[in-house]
């Protein structure tokens, strides 16, 4: 039986990673041609985000990256094995607190419980959840259970970080909350993020690159670099330069979207 | 609570009103009933002996019931050419009648204990298998994704995912299939007429004897039974996932 291997205990090791897609492409077996010679990498301690219309094949990329599916073109340059991965859903186990979906991947990396515990402890603290561990997922709101399903990508100390519009169903100020929260877990915790949304603010708030991508097939078209320093105030968002790299992104995705 | 009132309200009333003093016999009184039926000592012995011997039967049959249909769901979730080789045969089984093979189980193992708990087996296994194998299969791709992401084996997965989402169904399941392993009890009994009086031989001693009384206590008795059973399953299905299944908290 394969157990995963355990964390390093090294904790410089911890945080080095990065990502590189090599011209993806992507036919699913119907016909649809989603991804199209996608090509971009992503440096340590990058924070990349794509934007893109809905059904642009931008989630279809993110399970490339992480194996979930084979790409019919092209090859990915990724270390899986501690991979932070959240979806549009908080996928939580309904069975489970949020202490035990905290420690869902650890344990199945074959971590020690008394290790497991810690290492859910600290980032239920990270995402602040302490106080909320013996709730289930049923009793928790739409933020909660993002949190949550965060610290459970975090216990992993992953280098890569995939996020799969996760922020999509909850409302605005919830939004905003959790996009202040994830550009300091960024900086904090040192790993290199891949973002998808369709949120132009929510891009520009957090990443140090966008990247628009247009729809059918999917293929990046556009680039900026966001200059912002960490850590990011909420108050960014009222920058007059911040109102205006928006816009320009806007305007990109525009142009791809009718 | 007022329905009951009703019902007895309307029993008294067939009984008294309706039928005259000859034919007074087909529907005893309510307290005749009691008196005789259950508070008689020799009666109730009687009674309680085959309450005893047909719960016996039901319980033997549904553990057996369980062990076959958890079996053959775990398998089916395992491949899909498992489901499709398996559960025609499966709902083969749940459309025979089973007075359809009473004759057959007489003819293969007697009319014993055995024969009374092949056929609460019989009758009780395809709540459980299907069920238990929609259960299973009900844990959400996206939950599959992260125990593929992080490598799960087959029976981590199995373990950790599937048989937890699976247990408000096993529970439904369950529940369904001890009552009808009492009717199986007692049907079985009922139609063997042979070996440890239950609840079937009662009623069909009472039956052929006229005893109205007598007749109705073994009714209420072989409904009180299939009712408790169904209650306590309701219960340790609430105790079992309650606390995190949407659709059954605050519903005890």
């Amino acid at each position: 039986m394969y157990r995963g291997k355990s964390l390093p205990t090294d904790p410089v090791e911890t945080h080095s990673g990065s990502l590189a897609f090599e011209a993806i492409g992507m036919t699913f077996p119907d016909g649809t041609e989603a991804l199209r010679e996608i090509s971009f990498s992503l440096g340590k301690s990058e924070f990349v985000t794509v934007v893109g219309p809905s059904g642009c094949g931008k989630s279809t990329l993110l399970r490339i990256a992480s194996g979930l599916l084979e790409p019919t073109a092209g090859s990915v340059d990724i270390d899986r094995e501690r991979l932070g991965y959240v979806f549009q859903d908080a996928t939580l186990l309904p069975w489970r607190t949020v202490q035990g979906n905290v420690e869902l991947f650890a344990e199945l990396h074959g971590i020690p419980p008394d290790e497991r515990r810690l290492l859910a402890r600290e980032t239920i603290d990270l995402v602040g959840l302490q106080g909320f561990e013996g709730h289930y997922p049923k009793s928790l709101s739409g933020g909660m259970r993002m949190r949550c399903s965060l610290a459970r990508s975090l216990t992993l100390k992953p280098p890569v970080f995939l996020f799969d519009e996760p922020f999509g169903a909850v409302d605005e100020i919830t939004r905003e909350h959790l996009n202040d929260e994830t550009q300091q877990l960024f900086q904090q915790e040192g790993f290199a993020g891949l973002f998808i949304t369709h949120s132009i603010s929510e891009a520009v708030f957090m990443s140090t690159r966008v990247l628009v991508m247009s729809a059918r097939p999917g293929l990046i078209v556009a680039e900026f670099e966001v200059p912002f320093d960490y850590p990011r105030p909420p108050e960014l968002r009222f920058d007059p330069a911040f109102a205006e790299l928006c816009g320009q992104v806007s305007h990109e995705l525009r142009g791809y979207h009718s | 609570m007022v329905v009951l009132v009703v019902l007895v309200g309307g029993w008294y009333y067939v009984t008294y009103g309706v039928l005259t003093e000859t034919r007074r016999f087909l529907l005893r009184p309510v307290h005749k009933v009691i008196e005789v039926g259950f508070l008689d000592g020799g009666n109730r012995t009687d009674a309680l002996e085959a309450l005893w011997s047909s719960t016996r039967v039901a319980f033997i049959g549904l553990v057996i019931a369980i062990c076959i249909g958890f079996s053959l769901a775990i398998l089916m979730s395992q491949a899909k050419f498992f489901e499709r080789a398996i559960f025609p045969y499966v709902v083969v089984v749940q459309a025979m009648p089973i007075l359809a093979i009473v004759p057959l189980i007489v003819f293969w193992f007697g009319t014993g204990q055995q024969a009374r708990v092949i056929v609460c087996v019989i009758i009780s296994l395809f709540p459980l298998v299907a069920n238990t194998l929609h259960g299973l299969q009900s844990a959400e791709q996206g939950m599959h994704d992260l125990f593929t992401l992080h490598h799960a084996s087959r029976s981590v997965r199995l373990r950790k995912l599937m048989f937890p989402a699976a247990l408000p169904f096993i529970f439904t399941g369950l529940r369904i299939s001890a009552g009808l392993s009492v009717i199986g009890a007692i049907v079985g009994d009922f139609f063997f007429a042979r070996g440890d009086i239950g609840i079937g031989q009662l009623l069909r001693r009472h039956a052929n004897q006229l005893n109205g009384e007598e007749l109705l206590a073994a009714v209420i008795l072989s409904s009180g039974l299939g009712v408790t059973v169904f209650l306590v399953f309701g219960v340790i299905r609430d105790r079992a996932v309650g606390r995190w299944h949407e659709a059954t908290s605050g519903r005890s």
